[in-house]
C-alpha cells in the first residue's frame, strides 16, 4: 500500500470519527477566531507606539503571525496527535499492535491520528499570510516565495523529527507529556521575530527548542531578510535531525519490551 | 471559627504534601508564567528603546521592572480551578466533596496556596535571574511598598473567587473551554499582562477601571513600584473592595443555583 494512500485512509478513518461531533468545528473556529482577534489587537497596541519592530514593519510582523498559526495548525493538525498517541500506546502496551503491521511503524504512528478541526488553522494561517503579503505589496517576487516554501518545508521537518525525538524518550521515562508542554510554552515565543531576543534566548529557540526554524525564518525568506548561511543551515539542520531521530526511534524500539507481552 | 482552623491546618498539611510530589510538573507548569511576560518584557524594551529610550512614562528598565513584578503577582493570583471544575462534574467527583460536612472551596485554597509555596522559592529565583540580566529600575515610596500586601491579597482573594465563580460553569455546559478562552482574552488585555494599562488608549482605560481584571494583576504591580500616587492607591484598594463583595454575593448565588441543576453524570 503505497503512502499517500495510507494517509488518505487514516484522514478519512478521523473524519468519520469526528463528523459525529460536529458542533467541535464551531468550537475550534470560534477559538481560532479569537487567538487570530488577540493577536492582531495585541500588535495594534504595541504599533500605535511604534512604526517597527526591531526593523520589521507591521505587515511583515503580521506575515509571521500568519506563518505561527499556520505552522501551530499543522503541529496540531498531525504531529502532536500522533506523537501524544505514541507516548499513550507505549505506556499502555499497545504499541504491540502497530508493531506487527507490515508498514514502517516510524511511519504509522507519525500519521495514525490526525485531529482535522486543526485544518481551520492551517486555512487561517494562510489567509493572515497573504492577506499580509498582498498588503506589502510589489515587495514579494518569485525568489522569496520559493524561498519561503523550501524553508517551510525544512522547518516541519525539523519541528516533526524533534517531537518524534521527543516522543521516544517514553521509551525509557513514562511521563513526557510535561516535557511537550515546555514545547507548547516555547512555541509561543515564535510568534515575535527570535531577533528582537537577547542571545541566549534565541540560542534556545534555535537550537535547544527549534522555534525559530519554523516560523521567523520562513517569515525572514518572505521579507528578503534570508541570507546563504540561514538557508543552507536549515535545509543541513532538517536533514541532520530527521536522521538523528530515526536511529533514535530504532534506539528506543529496540528497548520496547511491550507492557501487556 | 477554630474548627475552620484546625481543618485549614490538616488541609494544608495533606496539600502540601501532595505538591511536593507533583514537584516536577509545578516547575514545568511554571514555564508559561515565566515566558509569557518575559516575552512582552523585551518587545517593550525594544519598542522603547527604539522610540528614544521610554514610551510613556516608561523605559527599557521600567518595563523590565513593570513585567518581572507582573510575573511575580500573576504566579502568586494564579488558579487553575476551572480545569478542575470541569472534570470534577463531568466524572461526578464532586460528589464526594459535596458529602462533607465543609464547603469545598476551602480544600481548593488549601491547594493553590500549597502549591504557591512549593513554586515560589523557584519564581523567586527566576525573578532573581531575570533582574540581573535585564537590570530593572522603580522608585517605590515606602507606603507604597506597604499598601501592596494587601493589595497583593485582595488581589489573590478577588481572583480565585471571581476565577471559581467562572469554574461553576461546568454545572451548566461540558464545553467550558470556550467561555475560559474569552474570559483569558479579557484578562490579558484588561489587566495589564500585555502592557501597563497606562499605555493603551482611553476607551480601554476605562474599561479597566470599571472591570475587576486590572484589580486582580496590574494594579498591585503599579503600587510597588511606584506608579501611583496616594489618591490612586486608596481608590484601587477600594475598587478591590467592591469587587470583592460583588464576587462574594455572586459566588453564593451560582453555587447555589449550580448544585441545584447538578446531577452527578459518573455517579
Amino acid at each position: 500500500m503505497s503512502y499517500p494512500r495510507l494517509l488518505a485512509v487514516f484522514f478519512r478513518v478521523s473524519v468519520m470519527g469526528e463528523l459525529a461531533y460536529r458542533i467541535n468545528f464551531f468550537v475550534q473556529l470560534f477559538q481560532s477566531v479569537l487567538e487570530l482577534a488577540t493577536a492582531v489587537a495585541g500588535l495594534a497596541v504595541i504599533f500605535s507606539h511604534t512604526s517597527t519592530l526591531g526593523g520589521w514593519r507591521p505587515d511583515e510582523v503580521l506575515a509571521l503571525v500568519g506563518i505561527y498559526i499556520l505552522v501551530g495548525g499543522i503541529i496540531g493538525f498531525v504531529i502532536q496527535p500522533g506523537m501524544e498517541q505514541l507516548i499513550a500506546s507505549v505506556r499502555t502496551g499497545t504499541l504491540d499492535f502497530t508493531l506487527t503491521k507490515p508498514e514502517d511503524a516510524q511511519l504509522l504512528v507519525s500519521i495514525q491520528q490526525v485531529e482535522i478541526w486543526k485544518l481551520i488553522d492551517i486555512m487561517l494561517g494562510f489567509a493572515v499570510l497573504v492577506t499580509a503579503l498582498l498588503r506589502l505589496g510589489e515587495k514579494v517576487g518569485m525568489q522569496q516565495v520559493g524561498e519561503f516554501t523550501v524553508m517551510l518545508l525544512a522547518g516541519t521537518v525539523i519541528i516533526y523529527s524533534f517531537w518524534l525525538i521527543l516522543a521516544t524518550l517514553s521509551f525509557w521515562f513514562v511521563r513526557v507529556e510535561n516535557i511537550l508542554m515546555i514545547f507548547q510554552s516555547m512555541y509561543e515565543a515564535g510568534r515575535w521575530p527570535v531577533s528582537l531576543y537577547p542571545g541566549w534566548l534565541r540560542f534556545a529557540l534555535t537550537f535547544i527548542v527549534p522555534v525559530a526554524f519554523v516560523t521567523t525564518v520562513p517569515a525572514e525568506a518572505l521579507t528578503g531578510r534570508m541570507n546563504e548561511v540561514t538557508l543552507a543551515g536549515a535545509i543541513v539542520m532538517a536533514l541532520v535531525l530527521s536522521v538523528i531521530s530515526r536511529v533514535f526511534w530504532r534506539l528506543g524500539l529496540r528497548h520496547y519490551t511491550g507492557t501487556s507481552a | 471559627m477554630n474548627a475552620l482552623k484546625e481543618l485549614y491546618v490538616q488541609q494544608f498539611k495533606t496539600t502540601f504534601i501532595m505538591m511536593l510530589q507533583y514537584r516536577a510538573s509545578l516547575v514545568i507548569w511554571m514555564m508559561g508564567h515565566v515566558l509569557e511576560p518575559l516575552v512582552y518584557l523585551i518587545v517593550w524594551s525594544v519598542v522603547s528603546n527604539g522610540a528614544g529610550g521610554s514610551v510613556g512614562d516608561y523605559t527599557a528598565q521600567g518595563f523590565a521592572a513593570y513585567f518581572i513584578v507582573l510575573m511575580l503577582v500573576n504566579h502568586l493570583t494564579y488558579t487553575w480551578i476551572m480545569y478542575e471544575y470541569e472534570y470534577r462534574i463531568r466524572e461526578g467527583g464532586l460528589s464526594f466533596a459535596l458529602l462533607k460536612p465543609v464547603h469545598p472551596i476551602h480544600s481548593d485554597i488549601a491547594d493553590n496556596v500549597s502549591a504557591k509555596l512549593v513554586t515560589l522559592p523557584f519564581m523567586l529565583l527566576i525573578a532573581a535571574g531575570l533582574a540581573a540580566i535585564f537590570k530593572p529600575a522603580a522608585t517605590p515610596a515606602l507606603w507604597a511598598v506597604a499598601a501592596f500586601v494587601p493589595a497583593l491579597l485582595l488581589a489573590f482573594i478577588l481572583r480565585f473567587l471571581l476565577e471559581w465563580t467562572l469554574a461553576l460553569s461546568a454545572f451548566w455546559t461540558t464545553r467550558t473551554s470556550a467561555i475560559n478562552q474569552i474570559y483569558f482574552v479579557l484578562v490579558l488585555f484588561l489587566s495589564g499582562q500585555i502592557a501597563p494599562i497606562a499605555l493603551f488608549p482611553y476607551p480601554i482605560r476605562v474599561a479597566a477601571a470599571v472591570l475587576p481584571f486590572r484589580w486582580m494583576i496590574g494594579f498591585p504591580v503599579e503600587l510597588l513600584l511606584g506608579r501611583l500616587t496616594l489618591g490612586d492607591a486608596l481608590t484601587g484598594l477600594m475598587a478591590q473592595a467592591v469587587w470583592l463583595g460583588v464576587s462574594l454575593v455572586l459566588i453564593r448565588i451560582v453555587w447555589r443555583a449550580g448544585t441545584h441543576v447538578y446531577s452527578a453524570v459518573g455517579a
